[in-house]
């Protein structure tokens, strides 16, 4: 082992308080930024789920050719914002319209009804542009008497998830920010406690590559270990959640909770670089 | 080997810590240096390992300037000069061998080299006995005499003491002074500052006196001395040593 890691490892033993409440306080800020990434990760998803039933639907007009409109939709299928696009013939329509409107299911007759091609768009291309887009060509038949997709609704959908976005950004930047202050804070602190071991490795001729290397060394286990802490708290939280508010939310997958650990680990790294590189300058 | 050509250096504030500094120290060479407290004594010793650099003139020491050294070549140059201070600086929660093994393990010296250069310069200044010792279980003498092992260690040309004796009793202040001499003697030079006077008069090394930052007095540029005023700190007052 080498003497950077093995001085690493044992300022734990040497400060284990210190270190616990270290590794306490980073993984506490990671789990409001687990918390938070969750919040955004679930609204993301009702989003998605949201999003999905955009749907594009052309109207024919009364008398068209079927086979026309059967080339119309293998030409539509083929369209690389198209996840499917289906016939629904007026009897077809007329069922649907009974199942999802009860009440008015004595009114309704096939007859009254135009034949549609129904179109669901591709994740990706949920967006108002798309949308539009494919309505345009849609609506270029000459057997289509309209075209309806829902506009105000798509671009309402468009805006809530743009908002989500940027804000999930923003905030998840500004934790990520007093993550690494918080981080820079414990390393500066252990720095402290060690000064006159710095200082000797000054008047001894350690360079400053050298000093700081069990330093960075000691913000990286902080934040893997927070990191996985916060991991774990966040997963407690999000049970208690489920179990007592009867929420049904999504946990982050495999790979977004290993990428959480290293963010932690980068960001322990990131922490002690500020920190021990200023610490550096001033000495 | 050492050499001070026109060095200023005037901290925050206003106080000027070294005065047109023209000093030189050869290779094996013993020296004092005396003067009161604040006289400039510490500073031309931190100028020697570059801890601190002259406003202007420069300090060259070895291949090193003060002019041009970057923070590695000053790692560097501090791996060749040993430094003691008076209130010895030693790690609290490690033995004596691993506070002197610290000093070749921080600048990557070969492991499996380590434990034989760590014993060889314990038995030098006696401490083979206390290896496993933790400082605070040593007497001030002692703990000296491992901050003087740790400077020896990488064998430095010369090795930097200031105020080595200042804490300790008039005994553990006669070994360490013998101590030094031993390490000139085996062709390390020796910069000492001290307020102990008595060391001085009993030795004939060179002395450089300093006062308000700048050399009042040095004994190298006397032919044959026969008197020289040094002034006591403690009294006050000047005081014939040679």
């Amino acid at each position: 082992m080498s003497l950077a890691t093995r001085e690493a490892l044992v300022s734990f033993r040497r400060a284990p308080l210190l270190s616990a409440l270290s590794i306490t306080t980073i993984a506490f800020s990671l789990f409001a930024f687990g918390l938070f990434g969750l919040v955004v990760l679930n609204i993301r998803q009702a989003l998605e789920t949201v999003s999905e039933r955009v749907e594009i639907r052309a109207f024919a007009y009364d008398g068209t050719d079927s086979r026309s409109v059967a080339a119309a939709v293998a030409e539509i299928s083929a369209y690389p914002e198209v996840l499917r696009a289906d016939v629904i013939l007026p009897q077809e329509a007329l069922e649907r319209a009974r199942r999802e409107m009860g009440e008015f299911k004595d009114v309704f007759e096939s007859a009254f009804l135009p034949t549609a091609i129904e179109v669901r768009l591709k994740p990706g291309y949920r967006d108002p542009d798309a949308v539009q887009r494919v309505a345009g060509k849609m609506g270029a038949f000459a057997f289509v008497e309209d075209v309806r997709y829902g506009e105000d609704w798509i671009n309402q959908l468009h805006r809530i998830r743009n908002i989500a976005g940027a804000t999930g950004m923003v905030l998840g930047l500004a934790f990520a920010i007093v993550a690494v202050i918080i981080i820079g804070a414990t390393i500066r602190m252990a720095m402290m406690a060690r000064a006159r071991e710095i200082e000797i490795m000054r008047l001894v001729g350690a360079t400053d590559g050298f000093i700081r290397r069990p330093f960075l060394i000691e913000g990286a286990i902080k934040g893997t270990v927070g990191g996985a802490l916060a991991l774990g708290l966040t997963w407690f939280a999000t049970s208690v959640i489920e179990r007592y508010l009867s929420f049904d939310t999504v946990f982050f997958d495999t790979r977004l909770a290993v990428a959480g650990v290293i963010a932690g680990a980068v960001i322990g790294l990131a922490g002690s670089m500020v920190s021990v590189s200023r610490q550096l300058r001033q000495a | 080997m050492i050499r001070f050509t026109n060095a200023s250096l005037e901290y925050a504030r206003g106080t000027v810590a070294l005065h047109d500094v023209n000093l030189f120290i050869a290779r094996r060479e013993f020296v004092f240096l005396t003067g009161p407290s604040g006289a400039g004594k510490s500073t031309l010793l931190k100028c020697i390992y570059m801890d601190e650099r002259p406003d202007s003139g420069e300090v060259k020491v070895g291949a090193t300037s003060s002019l041009t050294a970057t923070r590695t070549d000053v790692a560097k140059l501090r791996r060749k000069t040993g430094i003691v201070f008076q209130d010895f600086r030693l790690l609290e929660d490690r033995t004596v061998e691993q506070n002197v093994a610290f000093a070749l393990e921080v600048i990557g010296a070969p492991r499996n080299t380590i434990a034989g250069k760590v014993s060889r310069v314990l038995t030098q200044v006696g401490l083979a006995s206390k290896t496993t010792a933790l400082p605070r279980e040593l007497s001030g003498g002692e703990q000296q005499r491992v901050a003087i092992a740790r400077a020896l260690v990488n064998d430095p040309f010369v090795l930097i003491a200031d105020e080595p004796t200042g804490n300790l009793d008039d005994r553990a202040t006669r070994g360490i002074f013998q101590l030094l001499r031993d390490i000139s003697a085996s062709g390390t030079a020796v910069v000492m500052a001290t307020h102990n006077l008595d060391l001085v008069r009993r030795s004939d090394y060179r002395t450089i006196e300093l006062t308000h930052g700048e050399i009042v007095f040095d004994s190298a540029s006397i032919a044959a001395p026969t008197g020289v005023a040094l002034l006591d700190d403690d009294a006050g007052m000047t005081e014939a040593v040679l």
